[in-house]
């Protein structure tokens, strides 16, 4: 309750601790300017894009899902997607060890061609036809009873029960052992095969680019180049069934245990080159080669969850977080300035900071890691607004009891602030605690929340520790504050204290 | 506002007071209700759960002119396994929920969707969920439940006292489950953005009772040595002291909350904002409370039974008589405001 003197003199504590918070902003601001982050990376979500989670699955006993099969099946699908040219799509691993998922992220509106693109296989095999059949339904007798030479019963059998018009039938599962005799359909289930072991495997393939026919109604095919292994076995099969007759003179090419076409071998074919054709669009056959030329992943993969956001969808979402964020910061504003008076003046600058980093924060991780920020962050940021105003009603609450003490409100602002430092850190690190906690056992979604939760958190400790205390102290000094002014929101009518010098019991 | 703040002092002080850690039966039995209430709606109900759960395909079109039947008609004849269901989004949406289909069927659905309101493939919003990721990820949800239950139980126990953190515990649970029961009963969508609220319940939940607890241990640091209040009553002027606190925290979290709730469900229709906010909203509400009327009684309940807790409850009861005259005349000197106990206060830091 002293004169008013020039707190910028007396005491160097709070300057410092303003000064440390200037540095840190123009520090963040330097970086972002020096990366060139001039806007915040929007998740998918928020700007419309593709999300496909993929979960690997071993699908047969000789590829079990091991950590370095994940690690290796992550590089080729990022072959893949890189091979379509968008900018700034993603390949990512979540979670730990073996219990991963493959996260691809493309923006735009190619995410059609991604997910029919990354989820393949792409496990190529040149097999020879032992029977062909068109008759498309099960049970068909024709061909039951015509079985090909050197076909046992069992394959009989299922070549017979095999129904291509069954959607199911026509799924690419890769699930095919090389040295099987094999039932197969082919990719448009217009006709179903028995074919032999393979003979020609895709990692025998050097080189595939897709090609157009020239002569041809511009039919598009892909071209194969062999390595040395391949071109040797490629010679040899050819070589052995053009003598053959129909449909054995045929081999068929099978892409993830699916028939892509099965040409007629009319001569041997010693030169390594082989054209795949099967009346294919340009996309079709690009991409085609693309899967061939970066190789068939190790594993299977399920589809866990495949997500499209129309831009139109991306911005309108964008436009509700942001509003949302005005709305919920503007009457949190409003509230703290009708209950605290001037001091909710200190909330306000307060919540200013603690915006500007964490906006500052999202540019630098942006570029630096790689953040981008989801509509799920966008809530976690609002929901923060709440647990930082949080801190301050407990500082402020504290002060007003200390001052209910009879203290001045220089040192009810030490001791107030002595006590709720305590409460404030407990509570903030058990929202820090649920941050991380959710960041580590969650996917998608719920981590981008995690992730923000969590650093709006961390800067809440840091706004209250070298913003807000710092400021109360200075202004602690100022006399409309310490003479209890209506308007400073420490008046005794505002804290409740009727005589501050007289003990209660007294 | 001024009337508020002016409660908030006559609270401190003792002046106002009301019996929340004495009237704990009532507080209880309005819980146990609930609880009930929630456990039946769980058992009899279920939770209604979104597609991400239990596998399916979502399809939104875009189209101030669609009606669900249109739509409907359009997905009808496809074959597609399992319920359709067909719900018209805000103004301008209508979207489409199927069981899990193939990629086949999903664009068979997508071809028909586009032809039907002439858009074009690339504005429909899909959203495809394979039958077995729903169980991974509440797996992973369930896995970080228990897990941040347990370091919050030890960080608790650590930072305050293990009894605290018990409590702390059974409020939170009391809050998770009583909100989860509410939307089982109401038939709200459980998706993955619900769970994350529901998680995040968690930590308000414990920050409103860390707010309290905080002032009940600093009451109850000396009570034994002083003789002048039970364990009780040192709590219950904990909690009266922090009521104001108590409600301004939780109307300043709910605040944001409600935004969010306003505009994700006013302007979106449905999505991860609705989601989110709703389950916060339910559960912040259930937090405040459970964080004034649960905890501090459950804590002092605990603490009661202790023998030097037990023992100061009879030296309290022989000193002043009935334990309700004692509070009004004992609280305010030891906290009241006075140069007298000043010393002692800065002793016990």
């Amino acid at each position: 309750m002293s004169t008013p003197t020039k707190p910028v003199k007396t005491t160097g504590r709070p300057v410092r601790a303003l000064a440390i918070l200037a540095v840190l902003v123009i520090g963040l601001l330097a970086t972002a300017l020096i990366q060139g982050a001039t806007s915040v990376r929007l998740g998918l979500d928020l700007r419309g894009g593709t999300s496909v989670t993929l979960q690997p699955r071993a699908s047969n006993a000789s590829n079990k899902i091991t950590s370095e099969a994940i690690d290796q099946a992550v590089s080729i699908i990022r072959q893949r997607v890189n091979s379509l040219g968008v900018a700034e799509s993603e390949v990512t691993a979540q979670g730990s060890g073996t219990n991963r998922q493959i996260v691809i992220s493309v923006p735009g509106d190619s995410g059609r061609r991604v997910v029919d693109l990354v989820g393949q296989t792409a496990e190529l095999r040149f097999r020879q036809v032992l029977a062909e059949s068109s008759a498309l339904t099960a049970g068909d007798t024709a061909t039951a009873a015509t079985p090909a030479t050197g076909v046992s019963a069992d394959v009989n059998a299922k070549f017979a029960a095999l129904n291509c018009a069954n959607p199911t039938s026509r799924q690419g599962t890769g699930a095919d052992a090389p040295t099987d005799t094999i039932v197969a359909c082919s990719r448009s289930g217009a006709s179903k095969y028995i074919l032999g072991p393979a003979e020609v495997l895709g990692r025998q393939v050097s080189k595939a680019t897709a090609g157009i026919d020239q002569q041809g109604a511009s039919a598009w095919y892909v071209l194969l180049t062999f390595n040395g292994e391949g071109t040797k076995a490629f010679g040899n099969i050819t070589a052995r069934v053009t003598t053959l007759t129909s449909p054995q003179n045929q081999v068929a090419i099978v892409l993830d245990g699916l028939v892509v076409s099965a040409p007629v071998i009319r001569e041997a074919i010693p030169s390594g080159n082989a054209q795949i054709t099967g009346s294919f669009t340009q996309t079709e056959a690009q991409d085609l080669a693309n899967v061939l030329k970066y190789g068939a992943l190790p594993l299977a993969f399920d589809r866990g969850e495949v997500q499209q956001v129309s831009p139109t969808l991306g911005s309108d979402q964008l436009h509700a977080g942001l509003l949302a964020g005005a709305l919920g910061l503007g009457l949190v504003l409003i509230f703290s300035l009708l209950y605290y008076r001037a001091l909710g003046l200190v909330t306000v600058g307060s919540l200013a900071i603690a915006g500007t980093i964490l906006y500052l924060l999202f540019l630098v991780l942006g570029k630096s890691i790689g953040f981008t920020l989801t509509l799920a962050g966008i809530a976690g940021a609002i929901v923060s607004i709440g647990i930082t105003a949080d801190s301050f009603i407990v500082f402020f609450e504290r002060i007003r009891d200390e001052a209910r003490e009879g203290r001045s409100l220089r040192s009810a602002v030490e001791s107030g602030w002595a006590r709720a430092r305590h409460t404030i850190i407990v509570a903030d690190m058990v929202s820090i605690l649920a941050a991380v906690l959710l960041y580590f056992f969650a996917v998608g979604g719920v981590r981008g929340f995690a992730f923000t939760l969590g650093l709006t958190t961390l800067i809440d400790l840091l706004i209250v520790f070298i913003f807000t205390k710092p400021i109360v102290t200075v202004i602690a000094k100022l006399n409309f504050f310490a003479s209890g002014h209506p308007l400073s929101g420490f008046s005794e009518k505002s804290i409740g204290r009727k005589q501050a010098t007289t003990p209660l019991e007294a | 506002m001024a009337k508020i703040s002016g409660l908030g002092g006559r609270l401190y002080s003792g002046e106002t007071s009301f019996n929340i850690v004495e009237n704990r039966k009532r507080w209880y039995s309005v819980s146990a209700l609930f609880l009930l209430a929630a456990i039946a709606a769980l058992v009899i109900q279920g939770l209604h759960l979104g597609i991400e759960f239990k596998g399916g395909a979502s399809y939104t079109v875009n189209q101030p002119t669609a009606t669900v039947a249109q739509a409907r008609t359009a997905v009808q004849g496809l074959g597609i396994p399992g319920e359709i269901i067909v719900q018209k989004i805000g103004t301008s949406k209508v979207r489409v929920q199927t069981g899990a289909v193939t990629p086949d069927q999903s664009k068979a659905i997508e071809t028909a969707l586009t032809s039907a309101f002439g858009v074009t493939a690339e504005s429909i919003d899909t959203q495809l969920v394979g039958p077995s990721w729903g169980k991974e990820i509440t797996r992973k949800a369930l896995y970080g439940l228990f897990a941040f239950l347990l370091a919050v139980m030890l960080f608790l126990a650590m930072a305050f006292e293990p009894k605290m953190a018990i409590a702390a515990i059974v409020a939170v649970v009391h809050d998770v489950l009583i909100t989860v029961g509410i939307y089982a009963l109401v038939g709200f969508d459980v998706t993955p953005a619900t769970v994350i609220g529901f998680l995040t319940i968690l930590g308000y939940s414990l920050y409103d009772t860390v707010v309290v607890f905080d002032k009940v241990r600093e009451n109850t640091k000396s009570v034994a040595a002083n003789s002048k209040m039970t364990y009780s009553q040192a709590a219950n002027l904990a909690v009266n002291q922090t009521l104001v606190r108590s409600a301004n925290t939780s109307l300043i979290a709910l605040l944001p909350v409600a935004s969010i709730l306003f505009v994700g469900a006013g302007l979106l229709g449905a999505g991860t904002l609705k989601d989110l906010s709703l389950a916060l909203f339910i559960g912040l509400a259930v937090g405040t409370y459970s964080s004034v009327f649960i905890a501090p009684p459950f804590l002092a309940q605990l603490r009661e039974k202790e023998p030097a807790m037990q023992a100061l409850a009879k030296r309290v009861a022989a000193r002043g008589g009935a334990p309700v005259a004692v509070e009004s005349k004992a609280v305010r000197p030891s906290t009241g405001s006075g140069p007298r106990n000043q010393p002692k206060r800065k002793g016990r830091k």
